[in-house]
């Protein structure tokens, strides 16, 4: 396994997480809007075909965090539209992140099922 | 009956605390004041299958003690002053409904304890009966899930932020009898200063707090050098230092006199609580573990009890609202009343 | 008293002790960086057996999301985020986090409008306004290609 592309993932993740987290102590964005400006810059950059550059550089540190999500909805959306024209435009997004939307939806039903609130130590 | 001094009410003939119990779970039995509780339950559930239900089994517990200790029966109770956080008060009202005592729930966010032991303290002295309780608590868990965010989600919390008590604490007021008394009380006015930031309440609690000492000494003529402790509910560290500021523009000094239940309940660097402790079982628990056996055992002579109280809900704070804050003073004495 | 609003605000933030920002950015830093690296420990492993960048990628999202699940149901999540901050809320795990932890929370208040309904009471907006800026973007890209 390549070292360097590992260092390249563990920077660029850990850089977006930083700025995630100067959001946090330096404005008063709560963690809920960090989020959704996260996902909305990653559909922008995406969208602008910025973020492709940093995917092909760092591949999961730049598709783990959220704009990696936002860019997958914008690269999915383009892709569509090419395949089957206007219709994409609404179908496209959605299906590029199916997995990651249904697997979490999924996986949370189980956890509700499963797991019991507990107290912090 | 009592005598009005300004928004200060002297009461003359000095209802008694009977009796009072504390109940917490871990946190708080790991606390300095954890050997003072009556009862610490290591399971914060309570064996119950939800947050609520531990609340609300926590506060009847907390009653059941205090009745218990004063060799009372439910029956000789003739009124409840009752509140907690959540929403329509339900720890109180599902927690107490088969006492078949009649019942008054109130509202005053973390200054709960304050506000229904001056109310029970005004009914029987004002003759309406004979024995009143006091009751409130809340709960680490309930309150997270209804004003914050799931358990188990993963937020980190600023420095300024407090841990709300999981405790719960009951006292019973007498027109008669032996214990402390309750000599005046000065209810609150509503105070506003901007703040907006929910994880700051010490802040938007302090002036108040400020507020209502500023007139209880203006009302009555006392120095803080006539009292052994004034104790302020739930500003933990930073308000605290804001109210000993509000209070020195006002010319009072409290100098090593102030105390604080947020700062009491914790210790706040090893139990990592960030700025202390709130929630209305915070300064219940406190009073009815620490400060009322201290006035019983007459290590403390005159305290005034002021509990803190942020009245937001998390609908106003999303509105762009921001927190108005309300503090009760209690002067509570070891001395018999009537005696200057 | 005389003392303004802002006055107060300037007291008050003056009392308050300022985030920890250089140990907050730091860890966050770190296990942020951490949690992309373990991704790309997978992609590498899933795209030596011979799959394509796309399908790989998807499947790491789907094993951090399961991991992210699996921490949060063991009640483990919460305590590494209290120390990652932005760290363990900005890569996917955190969406996951998310979901799972309302579920468990609210499971209490019903199978439908408590663990199904509240489940999206976090995650919601994300997708909300994810899924409508990218319908967006796809109006503009189809009308100006």
């Amino acid at each position: 396994m390549n070292l360097f592309v590992l260092l390249k993932a563990f920077l660029v993740g850990g850089s977006l997480c930083l700025i995630g987290q100067l959001l946090i102590d330096r404005t008063k964005l709560t963690p809920a809007r960090i989020l959704v400006a996260y996902v909305v810059a990653g559909v922008l950059l995406g969208g602008l075909g910025i973020y492709q550059h940093l995917i092909d550089f760092a591949g999961a540190g730049a598709t783990v965090p959220l704009t990696g999500f936002g860019a997958l909805l914008a690269k999915g959306t383009r892709q569509a539209i090419q395949e089957q024209g206007p219709l994409g435009i609404l179908s496209g997004g959605l299906t590029a992140c199916a997995p990651g939307v249904a697997g979490a939806i999924v996986l949370s039903l189980l956890a509700g099922f499963f797991s019991r609130s507990k107290d912090k130590p | 009956m009592a005598l009005r001094k300004g928004s200060t009410l002297l009461l003359t003939q000095g209802p008694v605390i009977r009796s009072f119990a504390a109940v917490g779970s871990k946190m708080e039995g790991e606390g300095p004041l954890g050997p003072s509780f009556d009862l610490i339950c290591e399971d914060s559930a309570f064996g119950q299958d939800s947050w609520e239900k531990a609340e609300a089994s926590m506060q009847k517990k907390a009653l059941d003690l205090a009745i218990q200790k004063g060799a009372f029966s439910p029956e000789e109770i003739d009124v409840l002053f009752a509140g907690d956080l959540l929403n329509q008060c339900i720890s109180s009202t599902y927690g107490l409904r088969d006492l078949n005592i009649p019942f008054l729930g109130v509202y005053g966010a973390c200054s709960t304890m304050a506000e229904s032991l001056m109310m029970a303290s005004l009914f029987v002295e004002g003759g309406f009966g004979e024995l009143a309780g006091a009751v409130t608590s809340s709960h680490f868990c309930s309150a997270e899930r209804q004003f914050r965010f799931p358990l188990e989600y993963g937020s980190q919390r600023p420095p300024s932020a407090q841990w709300t008590a999981t405790a719960s604490g009951a006292v019973v007021v007498g027109r008669q009898g032996t214990g402390p008394r309750v000599r005046a009380v000065t209810p609150g006015r509503i105070r506003d200063l901007g703040i907006t930031d929910a994880n700051n309440m010490g802040a938007a609690m302090a002036p108040a707090a400020a507020d209502t000492i500023s007139r209880f000494f203006t009302d009555t003529g006392y120095q803080p050098e006539d009292f052994d402790l004034v104790v302020t509910g739930d500003l933990a560290h930073v308000g605290s230092q804001l109210l000993l500021q509000l209070l020195e523009r006002d010319g009072v000094r409290l100098e090593g006199r102030h105390r604080d239940c947020g700062l009491l309940l914790y210790d706040r660097k090893r139990q990592q609580v960030d700025s202390g402790g709130s929630g209305c079982g915070c300064s219940a628990s406190v009073l009815c573990s620490s400060l009322l056996p201290r006035l019983l055992d007459g290590s403390l002579r005159n305290i005034l009890f002021v509990a803190t109280g942020a009245l937001m809900s998390p609908t106003a704070v999303q509105q762009g609202e921001s927190i108005p804050g309300i503090a009760h003073l209690l002067w509570l004495s070891a001395a018999p009343a009537g005696k200057e | 008293m005389g003392l303004t609003p802002k006055d107060y605000q300037q007291m008050s933030q003056e009392a308050s002790p300022p985030s920890r920002t250089v140990k907050n950015g730091a860890m966050a830093f770190l296990i942020g960086g951490s949690i992309c690296t373990l991704g790309q420990i997978v992609l590498e492993l899933l795209k030596s057996m011979g799959m394509e960048q796309d399908q790989a990628s998807a499947l790491v999202s789907l094993s951090l999301v399961l991991l992210s699940v699996l921490l949060t149901s063991f009640g483990l999540y919460d305590r590494v985020a209290r120390i990652a901050g932005a760290g363990t809320l900005v890569p996917i795990t955190g969406f996951a986090n998310a979901m799972s932890s309302a579920a468990i929370e609210f499971r209490s208040e019903g199978l439908v409008l408590g663990l199904g309904a509240k489940m999206f009471s976090i995650a919601g907006p994300v997708l909300v306004y994810g899924i409508s800026a990218g319908v967006l973007y796809g109006l503009i890209y189809y009308f100006i290609r």
